[in-house]
């Protein structure tokens, strides 16, 4: 191709670059989607397994309560620290408990604990599932005529959904108890006012939204980290490559998501 | 772990999810789970600007319903309330549409009369006060017009 265009070879050669990597991101988003679709549809079909999906909650959620636990208690602590502050600036810290309240059930709930999630249990996902790949353990369920997508991947899809939306509940009270102390018990704001201005300023749309938010995460998290796990490159180091772009590309897709989903929610 | 006892563990974590979902909406969000009983009236306003639907409606500083739809009747607004039904307002009761503090939210202030009929569901109430705007009441004051 290079002799036959003589002169201009070097910007065909830019351009077919670039039309390289569209067909490759558009082949790979393809492969994305028809991998989510499988394993949604391998969830629908028999042999239903619980137990699997139980011992995944147990992974995802169980496991990462300590963690969020840690997370919101902090976030809702410096929330009220720093939101005090501005209020203070024009004498309405009385609206400190809505400000910590609709910050953290709109918004850094489902974010910070999908985030959080993504990096303890994402990550753990796409290795777990990577090495299966690399060691042929995939290859012996397929000769065992075992589907290796729903054992695999979809009770990890279908026990995020369940899992992380409530850790996500679980992320918002706690982020109002940890403002509760900061606001009330340091800064002696009354605790009727923090609690009764929350309960009046806090609408069924805020909470409804921001679960509607956390299932959206729950999903991209599990399928992406599975996805990137199940099509690891070569070796340990194609597990580590996978581990890394899992929890990149899912931190990536939950940020500019929120921001999507944030438009058309509410 | 034997598999008893990450079932145990699940069943733990659900339900404290499950408690944290329940504070959220119940506590916070105002979901009315056993429906607490209550009855429609409405109440005609001249105008409603800053009322929403959903805000509260308080009697002697007492939340005693909310607002369930507001819709526009002829030229007048025509407000749809819902009041528990341990509250009973008699035929001659005054709805006006006051806000908290000055910036604040707007919601329905209702003062009791003192007719003994009272308004059955379904009734409206004739006495309403529309907001105070404030926008015109500061062009009455820079033009003399409030003494």
């Amino acid at each position: 191709m290079d002799s036959r265009l003589g002169s201009g070879s070097a910007v065909a050669g830019g351009i077919s670059a670039l039309g390289r990597q569209t067909l490759d991101l558009v082949s790979e988003m393809g492969r994305m989607a028809i991998f989510l679709l499988f394993a949604v549809w391998c969830l629908i079909l028999p042999p239903w397994r619980p137990s699997l999906i139980v011992k995944q909650i147990n992974f995802i959620g169980v496991g990462s309560l300590s963690i969020v636990i840690l997370t919101s208690l902090f976030t809702g602590m410096v929330l009220a620290l720093q939101g005090f502050y501005t209020l203070s600036k024009f004498g309405s810290e009385g609206l400190l408990g809505p400000a910590v309240a609709l910050s953290l059930i709109r918004e850094l709930g489902p974010v910070l604990s999908a985030l959080v999630i993504a990096g303890r249990a994402g990550s753990a996902m796409a290795a777990e599932i990577g090495i299966m790949v690399i060691t042929e353990q995939v290859d012996a369920l397929k000769t065992m005529a075992v589907n290796p997508v729903q054992r695999l991947v979809s009770p990890r899809i279908a026990a995020g959904i369940i899992a992380i939306p409530l850790l996500t509940a679980l992320f918002d009270v706690v982020g109002i108890f940890g403002g509760y102390l900061i606001g009330v018990k340091l800064l002696g704001l009354s605790g009727g006012t923090y609690l009764g201005e929350m309960q009046a300023q806090v609408e069924m749309l805020d909470i409804t939204g921001g679960i509607w938010k956390s299932l959206v995460f729950a999903i991209l998290v599990t399928w992406v980290c599975c996805y990137k796990g199940y099509h690891c490159g070569h070796g340990a180091e194609g597990v580590g490559r996978a581990t890394t772009s899992a929890v990149v590309l899912s931190t990536v897709l939950i940020l500019v998501g929120d921001y999507v989903l944030t438009s058309i929610l509410f | 772990m034997s598999q008893r006892d990450i079932e145990f563990s699940v069943g733990i974590f659900v339900l404290i999810g499950i408690l944290a979902l329940g504070y959220l909406s119940i506590q916070l969000g105002g979901l009315d789970l056993f429906g607490n009983s209550s009855y429609k009236i409405g109440a005609k306003f001249s105008s409603v600007t800053g009322l929403r639907s959903g805000a509260s409606i308080e009697m002697a500083g007492v939340k005693v319903g909310w607002v369930d739809k507001i819709a526009l009747d002829g030229e007048e607004a025509l407000v749809t309330m819902r009041i528990n039904d341990s509250v009973e307002l008699s035929h001659d009761s005054i709805a006006s549409i006051r806000t908290k503090g000055i910036l604040g939210d707007k919601y329905i202030r209702l003062s009791q009369g003192g007719s003994d009929k009272i308004i059955k569901p379904g009734g409206l109430i004739r006495e309403t006060e529309p907001p105070i705007d404030i926008e015109k009441l500061l062009g009455e004051f820079i033009y003399g017009k409030v003494k």
